[in-house]
């Protein structure tokens, strides 16, 4: 593979330091799905989704209600790791407005306790545009911090310095056999990050939803596999 | 009682107007069904199976009082039970001879998923005397509110391709629905009809009701010895037998003469996309334009009805087939079966080959075509199989946990129950007479609320256990899912193949004509340029758009992507213990052809073949890589559970596994350590890499980061109902399932691991896709005879397996190779 620098001259993808560079902030894609920004001590993480297994299971499609705590664990873990002083959670934090009353009572307590732990926004989603009240945490709409905006949405066309969820992004890769992963699509200028619920899939970063709102030669997919990451740049991509 | 007696004057007359006189088995199955006394009718194909079973039914129904209007409707008499649609139609068909001969008022009507609404609608106002049908149909009307009513008055419930159907999870739904029958209608008795079996008292304790604890009850048996000879030769040509490959291009000159010698020949190809292959081939080669025809499940139903019809009218040559006419259907005039490819069982070879002269006096003809030196020693094993008529079937295991959940879920929609009871019931049908009550009461809540150990879905149970001591169905909406999702076959999600244009700027142009379907898996791996054979054609790989695969016609004609993905069924155990007998027998060899006899004796002489309980495995380096060799003859499956486990120990022992390749006769191993030398020093010994405990720990630890177990929980999710197959009014496809069935796995297994689905999963994947039983059982048997052949070059035996390598890789690492070859290894470095 070619260095990136005579290839394109972005050899600003990365900092000094082997941080993301993104819109000026360094940053890193951390391997469990979350966003760590060590100068702010800030960790992002979208699209959480809890209790999105009961919401099958009021229909009688009865899928392990068990997506919570699986989801509740591996974010306990990133915070526990990474330390950070604030969290930023970048909507659909709760599949549904009914969400938080079909908490089991166990993780109801540990989602307390971790938001209680730390300086916790909650930015508001297409499924949960209210966050629930009694959980502690700050609602809002959307953030600012230095060189970086965080919402749910992105935003159509090109938007510098935009941290969002919602889409879900994953990237195919491979020639004869392919692997399909969660990942963070990042063009050094807009991030969108992969989203984290145990139950939530991915869609496929070629897909007509994705369309405008990157820089295709800069764009890179952080793909997440297996407690690595992978950049891949855009020319790998394969569509489903 | 005499013979004569038996049958009434009317049917007498019938069999003496056609210048026949009733068959020993036939009056045999009478005298039994007059008594009410179930049975098992073993017998060859063109033994005249059917009237034998229907035979009693028929006495019964001429001898019964005409229905009177105004009196109650009487329901059905006698129910037939199929594994295929088709061959309930044709029964139908064959029945109408001696009923409409014989002048009797009785009625058959068939209900499949092709019978209208408004016809189901009136079958069930109006049951007919004789109901054909299939174990999902049947799976429906009881679950219907009017099941009683229906089957009331059932007698007889015949039984066709029994040892088909048993060895199935449509068995499983089958016994169900049987012993559903026998609640309803206690006196039913059960008829059975089978090609021959290896165990015949399993059948004949399926089809009894059975009680806990008690020695088995059997039905009578009936057997009608095989008829004339079989006439089957192994396909020789000029030219010589391939090393590897699954073509058998070199024979198709041949068999295009053999073809145009006879009236009507069948060709028999294990998998559908050899079917398309061999149908291309041979309409390359086909001069003469003999009128040759394709039938396999991909095809649409409109040209499958065609072909058959064709058939019928004696307008065909010859037809390429999958299994889809593998079953009992009568096709007219063959007298030549071809069957392409190692038949991988002896009993499957025997079905295939009765489809020649469905006369049962006069002998059939068949021809094998093996299409490597390997296959030639199965097929001729298979033949020496069929002459001392040996059989082999793969015994019934126990019922599966996931079609018991499916069936509770419709004994409720067909009205309340009580467990107990209904317990008891199950606990009757032969292939559930070992489920305890606690696994029964696990499954009864897995329909009710899921089943976990978080009591999270109380409230929205589909069942609920009411004051009345009775489990009710909680909101008609479940039963109308329960209809759509009903069954136990879970397709592999098909894409449509269109011809389009090639692909330019950000997509293939589209437009062109519909060629067939193919699995959603095999275009996963393609990506556009890629070339490969359908319909006859190489073609391109585009792109997809929607459900819809689009290609071009392709220039080269050489496909890129091999279609064949090898067999379907694995080579039995009785074949591959016929194979290991002939390589170790040289006085047997004069029945090889001649290149396959050099074969062996160059690798007598350069390596050595093994006795029929020993394992040969050999080593030698090749092209900078050390390969290890094993020759176990155990079938493709087995091979590649043990290819997956030897790999992870190679691993540990320090050999560097790079890869390894099953096939149903060989494993090969490459490394990037010297293995042969490892072995030699006893660093790790032969025996203790091969050691039978392989099966527990490292089983155990492959098996939970296998995709095999998610893809076996899948299906056991959908079958019972934890996710739908069918949703209202739209047909989702595999990757749409709302939640994915891998990430529910991945929680499930983490929360609550002894889940009764990952049970049923997990007993899926040993008993089937891996082939654990298999294994265990050869791994104790080479215990202490394994002989190692340290090589300094490839031996004879290991030419087929070299030339196939290029598959596999090792589990796991594998994709992570993927990854890492497409990240950008710069910023990688950076990062590190």
């Amino acid at each position: 593979m070619t260095a990136l620098t005579e290839r394109q001259g972005d050899d600003d993808v990365l900092t000094a330091g082997g941080l993301v560079n993104l819109n000026g902030a360094a940053v890193r894609f951390d391997a469990s799905g979350v966003l760590h920004w060590p100068e702010e001590r800030l960790l992002v993480v979208a699209d959480l989704h809890f209790e999105k297994g009961s919401s099958h299971g009021v229909r009688g499609r009865f899928v392990p209600p068990y997506d919570t705590r699986a989801t509740l664990r591996a974010l306990a873990e990133a915070i526990g790791r990474l330390r950070p002083e604030r969290v930023i959670a970048l909507g659909d934090s709760f599949h549904d407005g009914d969400a938080e009353r079909r908490l089991a009572p166990a993780d109801l307590e540990a989602l307390t306790a971790l938001v209680g732990s730390v300086d916790w926004t909650w930015v508001a989603g297409n499924h949960d545009p209210s966050p629930p009240a009694g959980l502690g945490g700050r609602p809002v709409a959307e953030i600012v911090i230095g060189p970086l905006v965080f919402r749910h949405e992105p935003r159509p066309g090109r938007s510098a310095g935009e941290v969002a969820g919602h889409l879900h992004p994953a990237a195919k890769v491979g020639r004869a056999r392919s692997v399909r992963r969660r990942a963070f699509v990042c063009d050094g200028s807009r991030c969108l990050l992969p989203a984290f619920g145990a139950y939530t899939g991915g869609l496929n970063v070629m897909d007509a939803a994705f369309k405008g709102l990157f820089e295709r030669s800069r764009l890179i997919a952080w793909m997440l596999s297996d407690g690595r990451v992978y950049p891949v740049r855009s020319a790998e991509f394969l569509p489903d | 009682m005499t013979e004569t007696n038996l049958l009434p004057p009317k049917f007498e007359a019938w069999f003496a107007s056609r210048g026949w006189s009733p068959r020993a088995h036939q009056l045999a199955l009478l005298e039994h069904g007059l008594a009410g006394r179930s049975v098992l009718l073993i017998a060859p194909t063109g033994a005249g199976k059917t009237l034998a079973g229907f035979l009693p039914s028929l006495v019964d129904l001429a001898a019964r009082p005409k229905w009177k209007p105004g009196t109650r409707r009487r329901g059905v008499h006698t129910l037939y039970i199929s594994p295929l649609k088709a061959l309930a139609v044709d029964i139908e068909r064959n029945l109408e001879t001696p009923v409409g001969g014989i002048g009797l008022d009785i009625a058959i009507e068939t209900r499949t998923g092709d019978t209208s609404a408004s016809r189901r609608q009136r079958q069930k106002l109006i049951p007919p005397d004789i109901l054909l049908t299939t174990p999902e149909q049947l799976a429906l009307l009881l679950a219907g509110r009017d099941a009683e009513t229906f089957f009331e008055d059932l007698k007889t419930v015949v039984l066709d391709e029994l040892h088909a159907l048993v060895t199935s999870k449509r068995g499983d739904l089958l016994a169900l629905g049987l012993s559903r029958l026998r609640a309803i209608a206690p006196g039913i008795r059960t008829v059975g009809l089978s090609a021959t079996v290896a165990e015949p008292d399993e059948l004949r304790a399926w089809l009894m009701s059975q009680a806990p604890g008690e020695p088995l009850s059997l039905s009578e048996v009936v057997t009608v010895a095989g008829g004339a000879r079989p006439d089957i030769r192994i396909f020789e040509a000029d030219d010589s037998i391939p090393w590897a490959g699954h073509s058998a291009r070199y024979a198709y000159k041949g068999l295009l003469e053999e073809i145009d010698r006879r009236r009507m020949t069948l060709i028999f190809v294990n998998t559908r996309s050899q079917a398309e292959m061999v149908f291309s081939e041979l309409w390359r080669l086909n001069d003469a334009n003999l009128p040759i025809a394709l039938h396999h499940g991909s095809l649409d139903v409109g040209q499958r009805r065609k072909v058959e019809a064709a058939m019928a009218d004696g307008r065909l040559r010859a037809v390429v087939a999958t299994s889809t006419l593998d079953l009992g259907i009568d096709w007219g005039d063959v007298d030549l079966v071809i069957h392409i490819g190692a038949p991988k069982g002896a009993s499957r070879l025997a079905q295939r080959v009765g489809r020649a002269n469905h006369r049962m006096d006069e002998p059939s003809t068949a021809l094998l075509v093996p299409a490597n030196r390997f296959e030639v020693l199965e097929c001729q094993a298979a033949l020496d199989a069929n002459y001392i008529g040996a059989q082999d079937t793969p015994p019934i295991r126990d019922g599966a946990l996931d079609v018991l959940a499916q069936h509770v879920l419709g004994r409720a929609v067909a009205g309340p129950f009580r467990a107990d009871d209904f317990y008891a019931e199950v606990a009757s049908a032969y292939s559930y007479r070992h489920l305890d009550r606690e696994r029964f009461d696990r499954v009864v809540d897995l329909v009710a609320t899921g089943g976990y150990a978080l009591r999270a879905y109380e409230r929205y149970a589909k069942i609920k256990l009411t004051a009345d001591g009775t489990w009710r169905l909680t909101h008609p909406r479940f039963a109308q899912a329960y209809r759509l999702n009903v069954g136990t076959i879970i397709e592999s999600p098909m894409l449509k193949v269109r011809l389009g244009g090639k692909a330019r700027g950000r997509g293939p142009v589209m437009g062109g004509r519909l060629l067939g379907e193919v699995e959603e898996y095999f275009c996963e791996q393609m990506k556009v340029g890629d070339t490969f054979l359908f319909a006859g054609e190489v073609l391109r790989f585009e792109g997809m758009r929607e459900t819809e695969v689009i290609v071009s016609r392709a220039r080269s004609s050489d496909p890129r992507i091999p279609v064949y993905a090898g067999g379907k069924f694995p080579l039995s155990t009785f074949l591959a213990a016929g194979v290991r007998k002939m390589l170790s027998d040289p006085s047997s060899w004069g029945k090889l052809p001649a290149p396959v006899r050099d074969w062996l004796e160059l690798q007598r002489d350069h390596s050595l073949l093994p006795r029929p309980d020993e394992l040969l495995v050999e080593t030698f380096p090749h092209r900078g890589r050390y390969f290890l060799v094993l020759y176990p003859f155990e079938g493709r499956l087995a091979h590649q559970t043990l290819g997956m486990l030897l790999t992870r120990r190679l691993e540990r022992f320090g050999q560097k596994p790079l890869g390894f390749i099953a096939t149903d006769y060989v494993i090969g191993v490459w490394c990037a350590a010297d293995v042969g030398g490892a072995f030699a020093r006893g660093e790790p010994t032969l025996s203790r890499l091969l050691e039978p405990d392989m099966l527990g720990d490292d089983l155990e630890a492959w098996m939970a980061e296998s995709y095999l177990l998610k893809r076996m929980f899948k299906s056991c999710a959908m079958i019972a109902g934890l996710v739908e197959k069918n949703a209202i009014g739209s047909q989702k496809t595999g990757r749409q399932v709302t939640v994915s069935t891998d990430l529910i796995y991945d929680v499930l297994r983490e929360h609550q691991p002894d889940h009764i689905l990952l049970e049923a999963a997990w007993a899926d994947a040993s008993s089937g896709l891996l082939d654990l039983g298999r294994l265990s059982d050869m791994l104790s048997r080479i215990n202490g005879r394994i002989v190692h052949k340290r090589l300094d070059r490839i031996s004879p035996l290991a030419v087929p397996i070299m030339l196939e390598i290029g598959g596999e890789r090792v589990a796991g690492e594998a994709d992570e190779d993927v990854l890492r070859q497409a990240a950008d290894e710069i910023i990688r470095e950076a990062m590190a």
